[in-house]
């Protein structure tokens, strides 16, 4: 698989974000192995330590096994000032998981981020690519309920 | 109060649809600059005083002049949209309900600077107008908008998306460039400046979203024209993003000069529940927090200057007085030690000292001799970080402990029972 996803990138190594997403991105355990990384540095001719160090600098990337579906609530003021702390305490309650943990089946990884630039909605939160808002307890069961249920 | 501009055609205009902008007069200003000589519409945007939306203020003639003045023919234009100061929605805001417009200010500034490739650097939560961007390049390529020899001009221009992927600093030009070279976004030392020595060592020009949106209309109207509307050291409109305690949070755009209280109380409709208003944080987290009293304040760059902030007032964070100022504190401080890129060491050492101090306040264990500390940390890391991060990261301290300082003084004289979590 990741063959066909570097084949579809010229070899330039202004393009290292771009496939290190598109392949997180592609794996349902959401991270980057050691080895996914040797080949993506081998296919942009770049040195496996440059490849290694983008990945620890950018908070999207892991290099430890993740949920199908990483949860980010946002940690910031104005998310904070509507409330957040109570959608992190019901999220890890639900998933009986606390941050930066993974559910038994694979499903859910809980992870604090950074402001997701949509305070108007606050408290927001991301799953995989999609954002949700205005938040609540009963919002966020039912939203947890729904990719249950997708599986 | 509003004075609509950039968002004149929002809500209502279909964003997946170019023929939806062409209707309103949408790349007319693009055509009409072909009509221009490059020199003559920097001299336009000269007389709209037209300063950068991004937080630096700085005036966007002066680095147009210095790209068009290289001898070096290889030149990129790299549009900001890796909005990360939280509190602030304005761009995301413009490239979901107006990506045309973007692109029409991306196009007018390349042709009057000779620039032959774009980048628009779209941070990677922005997933929608990522997408909408996407669409709106495919629709504008279609409609020979971009490309070779555009409208038989014999302009070519080309324009790509790159996507962040999860950092704050990526906002920071420097960092914004090694990240689209694709490496870790760390800064670099300035000078030389990416007008001189930018994107794969080429003279480059990066503006913001809203800066970018703005030439469109400086182009239909006139320098001049525009520089009427604001103040005289800050034409124009600003697009405010209200967040917080406030009953109505949302984008706003506004002419500057117009009192921070009067968008507060008459936009965002008030705080939720009537309670009072306790802490106003301005720009976002690196900038200043105020009492209520000083909410008359006008939106203005230069008022802001008497901060010490580089950061304009794009963002008003509205706090109820219900709310505990080191919690606020200590989560702004964990923000920027998350975020520094750890190449300098004001920043890097900087923050993480300062989160431990503001911690000791916040569980009601600081002394005097804290405070101190706390106060010199912050002027080190404001005055000796490489770059905007790790200035502008004590700016929240630095303001509480000018306006605020009896909360400091009551936390150490008065310890709350068993700390507040």
């Amino acid at each position: 698989m990741l063959e066909s996803i570097l084949s579809k990138y010229p070899k330039e190594q202004d393009m290292l974000i771009e496939i290190l997403l598109d392949v997180q991105n592609q794996k349902t355990d959401q991270y980057l192995s050691e080895a996914e990384i040797e080949q993506i540095a081998s296919y942009l001719s770049l040195p496996t330590a440059h490849v290694s160090s983008a990945v620890s600098f950018y908070t999207f990337f892991s290099t430890q096994r993740r949920g199908e579906h990483v949860i980010q609530v946002c940690k910031d003021v104005p998310c904070y000032l509507n409330d957040s702390d109570n959608l992190v305490d019901t999220i890890q309650k639900q998933l009986g998981i606390g941050m930066h943990e993974t559910t038994e089946d694979g499903m859910f990884t809980l992870e604090p981020t950074s402001c997701l630039g949509i305070c108007d909605g606050a408290p927001a939160m991301r799953i995989g690519e999609h954002t949700y808002t205005k938040l609540n307890k009963d919002r966020v069961t039912a939203l947890l309920a729904e990719y249950r249920g997708k599986r | 109060m509003e004075q609509k501009l950039l968002t004149k055609h929002i809500p209502g205009m279909d964003p997946m649809n170019i023929q939806a902008y062409l209707d309103v007069e949408g790349y007319q200003s693009f055509f009409k600059a072909f009509k221009t000589q490059p020199l003559d519409i920097i001299g336009d945007i000269e007389k709209s005083k037209l300063r950068g939306r991004g937080g630096a203020a700085f005036p966007v003639h002066i680095k147009m002049m210095s790209m068009a003045k290289q001898k070096e023919t290889t030149r990129y234009i790299i549009c900001n949209a890796d909005e990360g100061e939280p509190g602030n929605f304005k761009d995301r805001y413009l490239m979901e309900n107006n990506p045309h417009q973007l692109l029409e200010g991306m196009l007018i500034a390349a042709y009057a600077t000779r620039a032959n490739k774009g980048y628009i650097y779209i941070r990677g939560e922005f997933d929608t107008p990522i997408k909408i961007m996407h669409e709106a390049i495919r629709q504008a390529k279609a409609h020979g908008l971009l490309g070779t020899n555009i409208q038989g001009s014999g302009f070519d221009f080309d324009l790509e998306i790159r996507s962040g992927a999860g950092s704050y600093v990526c906002g920071e030009e420097f960092a914004l460039i090694e990240s689209i070279e694709g490496k870790s976004g760390r800064t670099r030392v300035k000078p030389p400046f990416p007008t001189d020595v930018g994107l794969f060592g080429k003279p480059t020009l990066i503006n913001n979203v809203e800066t970018f949106s703005n030439l469109p209309w400086i182009l239909a109207m006139g320098g001049e024209a525009f520089a009427s509307i604001g103040t005289e050291s800050s034409t124009g409109t600003k697009l405010v993003s209200v967040s917080g305690n406030v009953k109505h949070p949302g984008v706003y755009e506004v002419p500057f000069g117009v009192p921070i209280r009067d968008v507060i109380d008459t936009l965002g409709g008030g705080t939720q529940n009537a309670q009072k208003i306790g802490m106003v944080q301005l720009s976002g987290a690196s900038g200043p927090i105020i009492p209520e009293y000083m909410l008359d304040l006008t939106i203005d760059f230069d008022r802001f200057e008497d901060f010490d902030s580089k950061t304009g007032a794009g963002a008003i964070i509205v706090m109820d007085d219900q709310k505990d100022m080191f919690n606020i504190l200590k989560r702004i401080s964990d923000f920027f030690e998350h975020e520094s890129c750890g190449k300098c060491t004001p920043c890097r050492e900087g923050n993480v000292h300062m989160s431990k101090l503001l911690n000791k306040f916040l569980q009601s264990d600081a002394t005097e001799k804290d405070l101190m500390n706390l106060e010199s940390l912050s002027r080190v890391m404001h005055q000796t970080s490489l770059c905007g991060l790790g200035q502008s990261a004590p700016t929240a301290v630095l303001s509480t402990l000018k306006y605020f300082r009896d909360t400091y003084f009551d936390r150490i004289e008065h310890p709350q029972e068993g700390g507040l979590a």
